[in-house]
């Protein structure tokens, strides 16, 4: 038999809304603060329920794009035309406005320092949200100037998005990766590509991944998350050298 | 008590949906897929089945061999943890009572628990009394079409009165074992038994 701890349940919590930004024409990032939240690690989400006046309630899953090092848990959720949660976290919600949630879930899809690099990191969509979860937590641990950690620590994304405006975290994964030359950003986007763009412009594919990821030589951590066919296309090439 | 969301109207689910949905679950028409890893495929060549008792004793069969058991077609709704539900999915399988029948004829005890084992590695666990009866099977069609990979083919276990994940995609073995042994999902956080009907999805719920 394997001993476990007893498990504790992980209660509902009610978070009160401290902003909520765009991000994108699609997506908004709500930072929450959340009393008694435990902490979490980077690449974990949370379970949100909504109530409305007559009790009927909804509940939908959302990755955490917050370090656990920030001081406010952010959510950063991506407006589906046809959802039923989505456009009320992304029009309707509003600083002051309550929001219960339970989390953090999940102890399989994660990343910290500990575990190491080189860190391989691929994106599609608003599947960067856990990734940017790691990149924060990276950055905060990794203090300014140490140039012997962040080398030991090398990370690299490769982001997919439609088009130059649907990057979410445009700016700030630039502003990172301009300070830290040892967290590489490359962009790739499949339908609109501005005037002037000399990036990768289609869908992630094998000769982009060998110019792009380590070799399975370095032994890197790889984390793949974003729409079906770019998980299974990801996967599928990174272990199969063929 | 339960804050009311301001401005949350939600969509309500017709009455007969309604009554299909396990609580904090919504119905979704797609298939979503999740993975712990990426997708084996193995080619049917040299796919097998085993069971396997607490003993080591155990019953293999090959793919031929396999689909050539009496097959049930099944008619059901399932769960996945992360919130959705699929109504009225249609598979093929063969049942666990019956692989069971044909392993005890090879000598092959049961146990009270059982620990499925997949192709990439992952297991999970579940209790014996939750897969005989007509509870449960291996299935390799969906709809008129074998399995896709990315859903789990060429069989996965199906279970579906427990959440989804307990119904190991790429599934190769059976193990019987008289002790519970939590698989690879209940050892990360997520509830030991996982029925849908009462909420049971991490650790801890009750």
């Amino acid at each position: 038999m394997t001993a476990r701890a007893p498990a504790t349940r992980i209660e509902w919590r009610l978070a009160t809304v401290v902003d909520a930004l765009p991000e994108t024409p699609s997506t908004r990032t709500l930072r929450l603060d959340v009393p008694g939240w435990p902490g979490h690690r980077a690449g974990q989400h949370v379970d949100v329920r909504l109530t409305a006046q007559d009790g009927y309630q909804a509940e939908r899953s959302y990755s955490i794009a917050s370090a656990p090092e920030d001081d406010k848990l952010a959510l950063t959720v991506e407006r589906l035309d046809d959802g039923e949660v989505s456009p009320y976290l992304t029009e309707e919600l509003r600083a002051g406005d309550k929001l219960e949630l339970r989390g953090p879930i999940g102890g399989y899809f994660v990343w910290d320092v500990p575990i190491g690099g080189p860190l391989f990191l691929v994106g599609g969509g608003s599947g960067i949200v856990p990734l940017m979860a790691m990149i924060r937590h990276r950055n905060s641990c990794l203090a300014a100037g140490d140039r012997e950690a962040r080398k030991k620590l090398p990370a690299r994304l490769l982001y997919s998005s439609r088009g130059w405006d649907e990057v979410i975290y445009r700016d700030e994964l630039a502003a990172l990766a301009a300070k830290d030359p040892t967290l590489e950003v490359v962009h790739t986007l499949t339908r609109n590509p501005p005037d002037g763009w000399t990036g990768f412009h289609r869908r992630i594919d094998r000769a982009m991944l060998d110019e792009v990821a380590w070799p399975a030589s370095d032994n890197p951590r790889v984390f793949v998350c974003g729409p079906t066919p770019l998980v299974e296309a990801v996967a599928s090439t990174l272990v199969d050298p063929v | 008590m339960t804050p009311i969301s301001r401005g949350f109207r939600g969509r309500r689910q017709p009455e007969g949906a309604a009554a299909r949905l396990p609580p904090g679950q919504y119905e979704t028409r797609d298939f979503p897929v999740l993975s712990a890893g990426p997708t084996p495929r193995t080619p049917l060549s040299v796919w097998d089945l085993t069971l396997r008792s607490p003993d080591g004793q155990s019953a293999r069969w090959t793919w031929d061999e396999f689909v050539a058991l009496p097959r049930e077609k099944i008619t059901v709704d399932i769960h996945c943890v992360t919130k959705w539900s699929k109504f009225g999915t249609s598979w093929e399988g063969i049942a666990i009572d019956t692989l069971i029948s044909a392993a005890a004829a090879r000598g092959v005890k049961t146990a009270s628990y059982v620990m499925a084992r997949s192709d990439g590695g992952y297991t999970t666990n579940v209790p014996l009394a939750d897969l005989t009866n007509g509870k449960g099977w291996i299935a390799f069609n969906y709809g008129d079409a074998p399995l896709p990979p990315e859903h789990g083919g060429p069989a996965r276990l199906l279970v579906p009165h427990l959440y989804f994940w307990k119904s190991a995609k790429w599934v190769r073995e059976l193990r019987f074992m008289e002790n519970d042994t939590p698989g690879f999902w209940e050892s990360l956080g997520y509830h030991n038994y996982g029925d849908p009907w009462r909420e049971q999805r991490y650790a801890g719920d009750e």
